[in-house]
């Protein structure tokens, strides 16, 4: 039967990356109906019907759904969920807040982060940060997922799928928006961005992130961070990369700085090509990066940057 | 205002898991076990708002094996004021799903009556990041997760969020579920005098089923397995070796 899948908008924008992998990880599960809600929904649902693979659009453009709140946009997708089998979105931190409330209202369990689609009720997760993977196989009538995106492969442009409108479910108001605080910039989104460096505790300095950035900028990388320089405000938060962040498996990962504890190779080991610079030869990074290098990162780095 | 902690007893997060030969799980037995670190953020939080006078009681629960009361104990060192214990497993290899643990926590909820529950964001042993989300909905709550500060204003509360872009604050009517990320606050250690003084506070023991509460699992663990590991790589000696083997690797 068929899929829902939340498409990931934010402020009328399409996160085409990680929509696009969330359907290339289900598009062999039914047809893939794709729903677009937010104040500004219409534009991202115009980009989300050129996804091939995609057969329909479904858009809710209503300002109640403009910040993503989750008792608002749970409601809408439980309004919508009886025509389908399968309720999936990509495991961004929109869809962490709002699919397990939506599982739990449909009475089923979340399945969060599948890394792999064994068949329509058995999938794959990584458990224990990324130190075992489990085969889980579901009991509910429905499934509703998130998809780990560094895991799947995005579907190609190319579709020209219908786009209708979805009835809005009602606001049970329980929550408002305030603010956000969010950093432009012009850097590669980190978890699309074929190149990452990441920068740790052993960068020392806000000021002195500046040597990852100009690294990162030389080769066009998006910038990440280890939980313990977001920790001691080097990096924002929205850098942190590992198991309680961001997951990223980029062609190349430059760990700088980074001692390699497991909570942050959750979230970069699947890089295909990693690098690690470290002052101590000893540090765990150095087990799992394809290219280590002993020495100061104060040096080596700037270094490295020039000679690119 | 009576604010509810629910804590999970998990292996600690300097151990490294190791998958049973049979595919059956993690090897937990005759491992260190400890509280989620995710939920000593959350306990921590609640005694601040009970130290600034915001909160006027703070109740741990912890649901699974009757061994969860070690975490509860912890919880009550560090300044919790009484803890309920819901055995809902005896062995120590069965987790109680989030649905389920949700359901139980409705029914504590339903006869405690808080204003406010900090949950942890994320347990570290099944990573679901879903618990707290599911017991707003089942209680037609307001939800506030991935906190990384919290401002009770009132009949509401201001919660800042970590989110993929960066911070986003939202404004959640009480009662509701906030669930607690890393940067909230820095959890204290429990003093030794506070650890012999929670010896004696009050630890209530129930069963899920003394809340109705089946707490079989939906999902059906089929198998587990250790993760494909990398190749050990090399070490360069120079920052012109390591160029040389980027371009060679057709990365650069
Ligand atoms: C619940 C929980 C969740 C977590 N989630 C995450 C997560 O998502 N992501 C994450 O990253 N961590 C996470 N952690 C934290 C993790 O356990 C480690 O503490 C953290 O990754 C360490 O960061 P680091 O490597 O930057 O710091 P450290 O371990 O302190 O390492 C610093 C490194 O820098 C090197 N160094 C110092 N100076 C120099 C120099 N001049 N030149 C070269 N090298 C130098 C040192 O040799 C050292 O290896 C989590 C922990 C917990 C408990
Ligand atoms: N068995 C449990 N007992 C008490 N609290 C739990 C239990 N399982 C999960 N929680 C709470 O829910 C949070 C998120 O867990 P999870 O959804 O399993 O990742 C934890 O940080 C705890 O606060």
């Amino acid at each position: 039967m068929a899929v829902l899948l939340l498409g990931e908008v934010t402020n009328g924008e399409l996160n085409r990356d990680a929509t696009a992998k969330a359907v290339g990880a289900v598009k062999s599960l039914g047809e893939v109906v794709l729903l677009c809600a937010g104040a500004h929904a219409k534009d991202a649902a115009a980009q989300a019907a050129t996804i091939a693979g995609v057969a329909k659009v479904l858009v809710a453009e209503d300002a109640r759904y403009g910040h993503r709140l989750a008792e608002p946009t749970a409601a809408l997708i439980l309004s919508l969920a009886g025509d389908y089998d399968h309720i999936v979105a990509p495991s961004t931190t929109d869809a962490k807040n709002v699919m397990p409330r939506v599982a739990a209202l449909l009475d089923v369990m979340v399945i969060p982060d599948v890394s792999k689609i064994v068949d329509a009720d058995t999938f794959e997760r990584p458990v224990y940060a990324g130190n075992a993977i489990q085969v889980v196989r579901s009991r509910d009538a429905k499934k509703v997922l998130t998809i780990r995106t560094a895991s799947f492969d995005a579907a190609p442009d190319g579709g020209s799928a219908p786009v209708s409108e979805a009835a809005l479910a009602e606001d049970p108001g329980l929550s408002s928006w305030v603010a956000d605080e969010v950093a432009e910039s012009d850097r590669p989104e980190l978890t699309s961005a074929g190149r990452v460096v990441s920068g740790g505790r052993g960068v020392g300095s806000k000021e002195d992130f500046a040597i990852i950035e100009a690294l990162a900028d030389k080769l066009g990388a998006a910038v990440g961070a280890s939980r313990a320089a977001v920790d001691s405000g080097y990096a924002p938060n929205d850098w942190q990369v590992g198991q309680t962040g961001k997951v990223v498996a980029p062609e190349l990962y430059v760990a700088v700085g980074i001692s390699g504890a497991i909570q942050h190779l959750a979230g970069m080991k699947d890089s295909k090509v990693i690098v690690a610079i470290n002052k101590d030869e000893e540090a765990p990074i150095f087990q799992i990066a394809d290219y280590g290098l002993v020495g100061d990162l104060f040096t080596t780095v700037p270094e490295l940057t020039e000679k690119l | 205002m009576k604010v509810l902690v629910p804590v999970k007893r998990v292996i600690d997060y300097n151990v490294k898991a190791r998958v049973r030969a049979d595919g059956s799980g993690v090897d937990l037995a005759n491992v260190k076990m400890s509280m989620n670190p995710f939920d000593e953020i959350a306990v921590e939080e609640a005694i601040r708002l009970k130290e600034k006078g915001a909160a006027s009681e703070v109740v741990a629960v912890s649901i699974g094996v009757k061994q969860a009361a070690e975490t509860l104990r912890t919880a009550l060192a560090m300044g919790a004021d009484r803890a309920i214990l819901v055995v809902a497993a005896d062995d120590v290899h069965q987790d109680i799903e989030p649905l389920a643990v949700a359901k139980i926590l409705k029914a504590v909820i339903d006869e405690e009556q808080p204003k406010l529950v900090i949950a942890g964001k994320q347990a570290i042993d099944n990573d679901m990041n879903a618990t707290g989300q599911m017991l707003a909905a089942l209680l037609g709550w307001g939800q506030a997760a991935f906190a990384s500060k919290i401002e009770i204003e009132g009949e509401a509360a201001k919660v800042t969020r970590e989110v993929d872009g960066g911070l986003q604050t939202i404004e959640v009517r009480l009662p509701a579920i906030v669930t607690a990320d890393l940067r909230l606050n820095e959890p204290r250690y429990a003093s030794l005098p506070n650890i012999m003084k929670a010896k004696k506070k009050p630890l209530e023991e129930k069963t899920a089923a003394d809340y109705g509460v089946d707490p079989a699992p939906r999902l059906e663990i089929v198998t587990t397995r250790e993760p494909e590991g990398r190749k050990a790589g090399i070490k360069v000696g120079s920052v012109d070796e390591l160029v040389g083997k980027l371009k060679e690797a057709g990365v650069l």
